[in-house]
């Protein structure tokens, strides 16, 4: 048993267990969420950190022999996924301390909080696709009640829909395991890297594939599966909207990665043909949509859509320099996004709206807000030297290296219009005089921004600068992750042992 | 059997997609159970119909005798009965909550969590209530 890959699940769950005893507490169960993030995010360094020097760990739950039990594996995809996902949980349980009322937190909050994150990192370290559907529920239950509590209305109106699409996508993912289970005889994924091969059924091999490409799709909101994502993620309230945004999505495009990369690795060219097609379709109408759209958290909404297509990208082409934008990218935007969400919380603080029209002037009022906000949003526009234009500057090279020219010229215009739609923010909300319509301007002369809602902020914001700067050993590494994508027989190898 | 159990899972999918797809959040439900059910059966059917011996090693010896049953299909049907159920239970009290908050079990007229900013933002009032 290697305890590194139990530790990132055992801590949050701990956590979230110790955290609904105290929850009557507001501050008690709040230091109590917050040392379970500080623990986590020292057990996800921990584990990067051995990942990195020593390759691939596995281990064996209960020491059954690998087909036969359940596996949990670290490759340095997932470590490095484990990771990020501990650095937000440290940001939004610090954002939480002031932005989350008494009421929500007596109603299991922070509980809900460590829960949601136990099922993410459970998400990214298991070898084996049946307990990836059973970290999926856990995440599932834990996002549904984050989503609608506190019950308003637009909450309760979103989370149906969330609740109902989400649940859709797990059944088509249980169908798909239920189905590779008959035609293999085995959930472990390294097993069946070696067993899908000899599928001698090659069209229900393929149904297989849109099966998983169908349920993953949804959970990632892809091109045709995106509906349900802005019509939910601008109802909870800032925190929980700003972990919904950094790392939801991304654990599905991490499966998707996971499983055309390790268990159908076989010749799908077919398949590969319309993961190019979807990518672009997603930056597309993700960028487009946001253009339409005049509340602050709903841009950002339908920005995550036209950032997960440059992911889908990176896995659609394939190649190792491709994956490796892909895994830079999925480390930059998680850290970005989850910004940006904590940063249109604080401009609610001030001014008591996300409706763009409503806001204004918080560049003459709280400048370093603005500074706070800059550095996130040009990131995600791809402006030099911020993690943004790297992770986008591979995409594009990785594209043009094997001659898909119109895919490296979408991926570049739609990095074009995510810049309009920054900039609509940025002179909406921070450069426009405040609007003097109502009585909103004056009661908060002092409107009180905690240090508890900067601080996080500004962390991730200097995380921004530190990757954007530093990025030849972010790629370095993000390149070796994609080597170990792009050879499953190393991950094999780990799982099973010799062979 | 095999076929007999296929066909009827095709005809409990295909009813379950039938309710899905309605308005009504009722027949949604009633969708939802028949789509879950329909799965367990499958993932019963494609772990193999044959009569076996239960997998227990029999006393003094040391591996199941041949014709034995795989335990495993319904180890696998057992969670996600397990979880099927917790989600269920949320589903009703969440469907319920929003029908006493709303006021209607029609999806298509549940709008107000993207009717705010999407057609009358320009106008703003009096939708605003509804997100406080």
């Amino acid at each position: 048993m290697n305890g590194l890959l139990i530790w990132p699940i055992l801590l949050p769950l701990a956590g979230g267990v110790t955290a609904i005893f105290v929850r009557t507490g507001a501050r008690r169960s709040f230091y109590v969420a917050l040392a379970s993030a500080g623990f986590h995010t020292v057990a996800g360094a921990l584990l990067l950190w051995h990942v990195h020097l020593n390759g691939i760990i596995a281990t064996q739950i209960g020491n059954w022999p690998a087909p036969f039990g359940i596996t949990f594996v670290a490759d340095r995809l997932c470590a490095v996924m484990v990771m990020i996902t501990a650095i937000i949980n440290l940001a939004v349980t610090s954002y939480s301390r002031a932005d989350i009322d008494r009421s929500l937190i007596r109603s299991g909050y922070y509980c809900l909080l460590q829960i949601l994150v136990c099922g993410i990192c459970g998400a990214f370290l298991t070898g084996d696709i049946f307990n990836l559907y059973v970290w999926f529920e856990v995440m599932l239950m834990a996002s549904f009640g984050l989503l609608v509590l506190g019950q308003s209305k637009s909450q309760l109106d979103g989370g149906v829909k969330y609740v109902i699409i989400n649940l859709l996508a797990t059944l088509l993912f249980l169908t798909a395991i239920g189905l590779l289970y008959g035609v293999t005889g085995t959930l472990n994924m390294a097993d069946l890297h070696e067993k899908v091969p000899l599928i001698a059924n090659r069209g229900l091999r393929t149904a297989i594939a849109m099966l998983f490409l169908a349920a993953f799709g949804i959970k990632a909101a892809l091109f045709p599966l995106f509906f349900w994502l802005p019509a939910a993620y601008h109802t909870p309230p800032v925190s929980v909207s700003a972990i919904f945004s950094g790392l939801l999505t991304k654990v599905g495009i991490y499966a998707l990665i996971r499983v055309f990369t390790l268990v159908f690795s076989v010749d799908m060219s077919y398949f590969y043909m319309l993961l190019p097609a979807m990518a672009a379709l997603t930056m597309i109408t993700g960028v487009l949509g946001a253009a339409a759209q005049n509340e602050f958290r709903r841009i950002l909404s339908f920005h995550i859509i036209s950032q997960v297509g440059y992911m889908l990208l990176g896995l659609a082409l394939q190649t190792r320099l491709a994956l490796a934008g892909t895994v830079f990218y999925l480390v930059h935007h998680i850290i970005v996004k989850a910004n940006l969400f904590l940063v249109s919380g604080v401009t609610k603080r001030l001014q008591g709206s996300f409706e763009l029209a409503k806001l204004g002037g918080i560049y003459r009022s709280h400048g370093w807000i603005a500074f706070l906000f800059f550095i996130p949003a040009f990131s995600l526009a791809g402006f030099p030297p911020l993690s943004g234009f790297w992770a986008k500057m591979i995409l594009i090279r990785a594209s043009l290296d094997i001659h898909a020219y119109w895919l490296a010229f979408v991926a570049a215009a739609v990095g074009l219009l995510t810049v309009y739609s920054m900039t609509k923010i940025w002179a909406e909300v921070f450069w426009k005089p405040a609007p003097e319509t109502h009585e909103v301007a004056e009661p908060m002369t002092a409107p009180n921004i905690s240090i508890w809602m900067l601080g996080p902020i500004a962390a991730l914001a200097m995380l921004t600068i530190v990757i954007g700067l530093g990025a030849e050993v972010v790629f370095r590494f993000a390149f070796q992750a994609a080597e170990e994508l792009n050879h499953p027989e190393y991950y094999v190898h780990a799982v099973l042992g010799k062979r | 059997m095999q076929t007999l159990c296929a066909i009827l899972v095709g005809v409990m999918v295909a009813g379950s997609v039938y309710l899905i797809l309605d308005r009504n959040l009722i027949r949604f439900i009633f969708g939802l159970v028949l789509v879950g059910n329909a799965i367990n059966l499958m993932i019963f059917t494609v772990g193999g119909l044959d009569s076996g011996r239960p997998p227990i090693i029999p006393n003094l010896t040391t591996a199941v005798q041949e014709p034995f049953a795989n335990a495993l299909p319904q180890a696998l049907i057992l969670t996600a009965i397990v979880i099927g159920f917790a989600l269920l239970s949320f589903i009703f009290v969440l469907f319920y909550r929003a029908y006493q908050d709303l006021g209607t079990v029609d999806t298509e007229s549940m709008r107000i969590a993207e009717g705010g900013s999407d057609h009358q933002a320009p106008m703003a009032g009096p939708t605003e209530g509804g997100s406080a």
